[in-house]
């Protein structure tokens, strides 16, 4: 006989599908969001991602070259977005040494610590994230002006972000509300805000995009999304002078970016379709909870990372439906 | 459209040999058999070294309850009784003849001539099949007269017949529907006489949309019979998938069985071969075989003696490419590869299959991503992943507790792992063990 021949057992074919399929679409999606920002906030929004994704990318290197002592796995994009999430959770005028730490925070305790991807417990970009708001409070907490493209980096002109003025709002000073800007514009991302979440339009297409692509499920972000809707719109029949309409809630901070793009990391959510139901309720529940009632205007990033602890636990109760389970 | 609910892939379908002809193989110069052909006890040889056998002369009787016989498919001299790698890569017990003419057993009716007529009764009929060695031909080949018996305390509703084929490449059972439909209502009247009921579907994909309209003409002066075309999608062809997708039941979970929901269900392969040996007197001692792959010259149909060394089909199908990297008893998703071409045809052999090497490569094994597909892809409804973690550190009573003996290993999971982790090889192993502490545990009480 000629050839040698292969002897695994089945199956034999496989459907194609990579990692680095799956997170080259996440990469893709993203990328409306950052052209928007561009628009938005102007050189800043470029220059913080590119910060970003260049130091979580040397530190997983600098990781798993010298201390793991393992082959480089930059090729599965993974750090890639990584850096364009924590760059899309930051304020474009952040200082360039703050982005590296919370880089090597998101990287090197967020994620290679627990042994790299597929490892971890919580999605690193948030906890680096969490690290630059618990350390930098005043720097992470103002964000820039909508100015657009020509505005400069550093000297950005601030403002309150329609997060402070919910949040103002709900606690009683009414005037507030004359200062929030129009639906529309929130829609589109007009506003201020973090690099990637203001244009809630073009994070919708993200989602689009990776459902068709079948990257994802639409079990999180919409139940995220449907939740704090719910909730917020509750609330605003009850009482429509302090609290606001739900479209408001739902274009507004980072909800659509971490519905969309954070929560649904393979890695820190559910395995189950009503695993994923659950922590999507979880994650809106706490978002609302938040907002409202927490001393930060934004409360996207603790609840996915408070879900993130609880996926476990998801995983041991919400069960699939198994077949024949339930014949009579 | 009716489909199963849970789960389930599309796989490229790839079926190059639709519109092919049945064609029909010439004889080998020796024929092998082995024993264990079948689910259950191996055939008990009952010819010696140096007898004379004829085409149909029974060589191996049944070796137990749940077996079956074997009969020679050439007519000649037993050259020896000694062992054969088969299918499963093992060396198994087999009887070598050497090929002499081509005489029939005088039973047998050989000719082509449609029989409708039988005053048997059911008993005669399942005798006539247990004597016949029929097997299920879908490919696990569970002995048809045992199947054919159910439980007497279940009521048995509905007679499914399997022509899915949901593997992709292989045709046999949609050529058999094409060139032999009436042979199969009549088998499948049969199997009704014998079940005692009325009531029987052909469940078909879509894709094979010829054989759902020819059946279909075939059956409009026939009641009690009907063709239910199914949405595509494997493991359709599967026993608990199918029956819900046409019934939608739920076989629960072993050690319960299709009876427990009123259902049996036969390959179209087997109602042909149910057909031959009850009208013909013919055992099952041929069967179609596609051969196929991408690269291969002549993909064709054929019907093959069982025993035929898999190299005669490959040089009628133009030999094997160069570029073959597996070389597949069966379909690409649950077949099983094969050491060389020296392996017989034998009873569940549904297609011998060449994958180019580009595509028989497993590639690296990468961290799981957590990304849930393969959870999404079970269609039992199982956590693949959770099964070949707990796999592979040994621990058993997770996998028992996760349902892992519901596991039909149709490899829906690993071929859609994007870590290209191999799931399916640590699922076997964990069912295997896990069997083993159930029977143990069994044995115990």
């Amino acid at each position: 006989m000629a050839q040698k021949l292969h002897i695994t057992t089945s199956p034999h074919v496989h459907c194609g599908d990579t990692i680095e399929r799956n997170m080259r679409w996440v990469v893709w999606a993203l990328m409306p969001a950052l052209i928007v920002s561009f628009f938005v906030f102007g050189v800043g929004a470029l220059i913080v991602t590119a910060t970003s994704v260049l130091s979580c990318l040397f530190f997983e290197w600098f990781i798993t070259r010298f201390i793991l002592k393992r082959p480089s796995t930059l090729g599965d994009l993974s750090a890639t977005i990584t850096g364009i999430l924590l760059a899309f959770n930051l304020p474009s005028n952040i200082p360039l040494y703050m982005i590296v730490v919370g880089a090597l925070v998101a990287i090197g305790i967020g994620k290679m610590a627990f042994g790299g991807l597929g490892n971890n417990p919580f999605n690193p970009a948030l906890v680096g994230r969490v690290f630059l708001l618990i350390s930098f409070p005043a720097k992470m907490t103002s964000w820039p002006v909508p100015a657009g493209i020509a505005a400069s980096y550093i000297d950005a002109e601030t403002g309150a972000t329609p997060l402070n003025l919910i949040g103002q709002i709900a606690g009683g000073n009414t005037a507030a509300a004359d200062q929030l800007p129009s639906l529309a514009n929130l829609f589109i991302g007009n506003t201020g805000g973090c690099i990637g979440e203001v244009s809630a339009l073009v994070l919708l297409i993200g989602l689009v995009v990776l459902l068709c692509a079948k990257v994802i499920t639409w079990h999180i972000p919409v139940s995220i999304l449907s939740t704090v809707a719910v909730l917020t719109g509750l609330m605003w029949l009850i009482n429509p002078v302090l609290y606001v309409n739900p479209l408001y809630h739902l274009c507004s901070g980072g909800l659509m970016l971490g519905a969309i793009f954070m929560a649904t990391d393979y890695v820190t959510s559910p395995m189950t379709p009503k695993g994923m139901v659950w922590y999507g309720i979880g994650i809106g529940f706490l978002t609302v909870i938040i907002r409202y009632f927490g001393s930060y205007p934004e409360g996207m990033s603790f609840a996915i990372l408070i879900m993130n602890a609880v996926v476990p636990l998801i995983n041991n109760w919400c069960k699939p439906k198994r077949f024949g389970e339930a014949a009579k | 459209m009716n489909t199963f609910t849970i789960g389930g892939v599309h796989p490229e379908p790839n079926k190059l040999t639709a519109d092919k002809k049945i064609e029909t193989l010439g004889l080998p110069k020796q024929a092998v058999f082995p024993l264990s052909q079948h689910i259950g006890a191996p055939a008990v040889p009952c010819v010696q070294k140096g007898d004379a056998v004829r085409v149909g002369t029974r060589i191996a009787e049944p070796g137990g309850f749940m077996s079956a016989s074997i009969h020679s498919s050439v007519s000649g001299k037993v050259a020896k009784i000694d062992t054969v790698v088969d299918a499963s890569g093992l060396r198994k017990p087999a009887i070598f003849i050497d090929v002499e003419g081509d005489e029939w057993e005088p039973s047998i009716d050989r000719t082509d001539t449609l029989l409708l007529q039988n005053n048997l009764s059911r008993e005669e009929i399942i005798e006539k099949i247990k004597n016949s060695g029929v097997v299920g031909m879908g490919g696990a080949c569970f002995p048809t007269h045992v199947k054919l018996s159910p439980p007497k305390d279940c009521m048995i509703d509905t007679l499914i017949i399997n022509a899915v084929e949901c593997e992709p490449y292989l045709t046999a059972d949609h050529r058999l529907m094409l060139e032999h439909p009436d042979e199969i209502i009549v088998g499948i009247k049969l199997i009704l006489k014998v079940l005692g009921i009325d009531h029987a579907v052909i469940g078909v994909e879509t894709n094979k949309q010829d054989a759902i309209e020819l059946m279909n003409s075939k059956l409009s002066m026939v009641s009690g019979i009907e063709v239910m075309p199914l949405k595509m999608k494997y493991p359709q062809g599967g026993e608990k998938q199918l029956i819900e997708a046409v019934t939608g039941r739920q076989v629960p979970p072993p050690p319960a069985l299709p009876a427990n929901v009123g259902c049996v269900v036969q390959n179209v392969g087997t109602v042909y071969a149910i057909y031959e040996a009850v009208m013909k007197n013919k055992p099952l001692i041929e069967r179609i075989v596609t051969v196929t792959g991408k690269s291969v010259k002549n993909p064709c149909n054929l019907k093959v003696r069982m025993g035929t060394p898999v190299s005669q089909l490959l040089e009628y199908a133009g030999g094997m490419p160069e570029d073959t990297g597996k070389l597949i008893s069966g379909g690409p998703m649950m077949g099983r590869p094969l050491l060389d071409e020296t392996a017989p045809v034998v009873k569940g052999t549904s297609g011998i299959l060449m994958i180019p090497e580009s595509e028989a490569a497993r590639r690296e094994e990468r961290n799981c991503i957590r990304c849930a597909k393969c959870v999404q892809a079970c269609p039992m409804g199982l956590e693949p992943y959770l099964l070949a973690t707990a796999s592979e550190s040994g621990d058993w009573e997770c996998a028992e507790e996760n349902w892992i003996m519901s596991c039909i290993e149709c490899g829906c999971c690993q071929s859609t792992c994007p870590s290209r982790r191999p799931l399916l090889d640590w699922v076997r192993l964990a069912k295997n063990r896990v069997g083993g502490i159930i029977r143990a545990r069994n044995a115990k009480n």
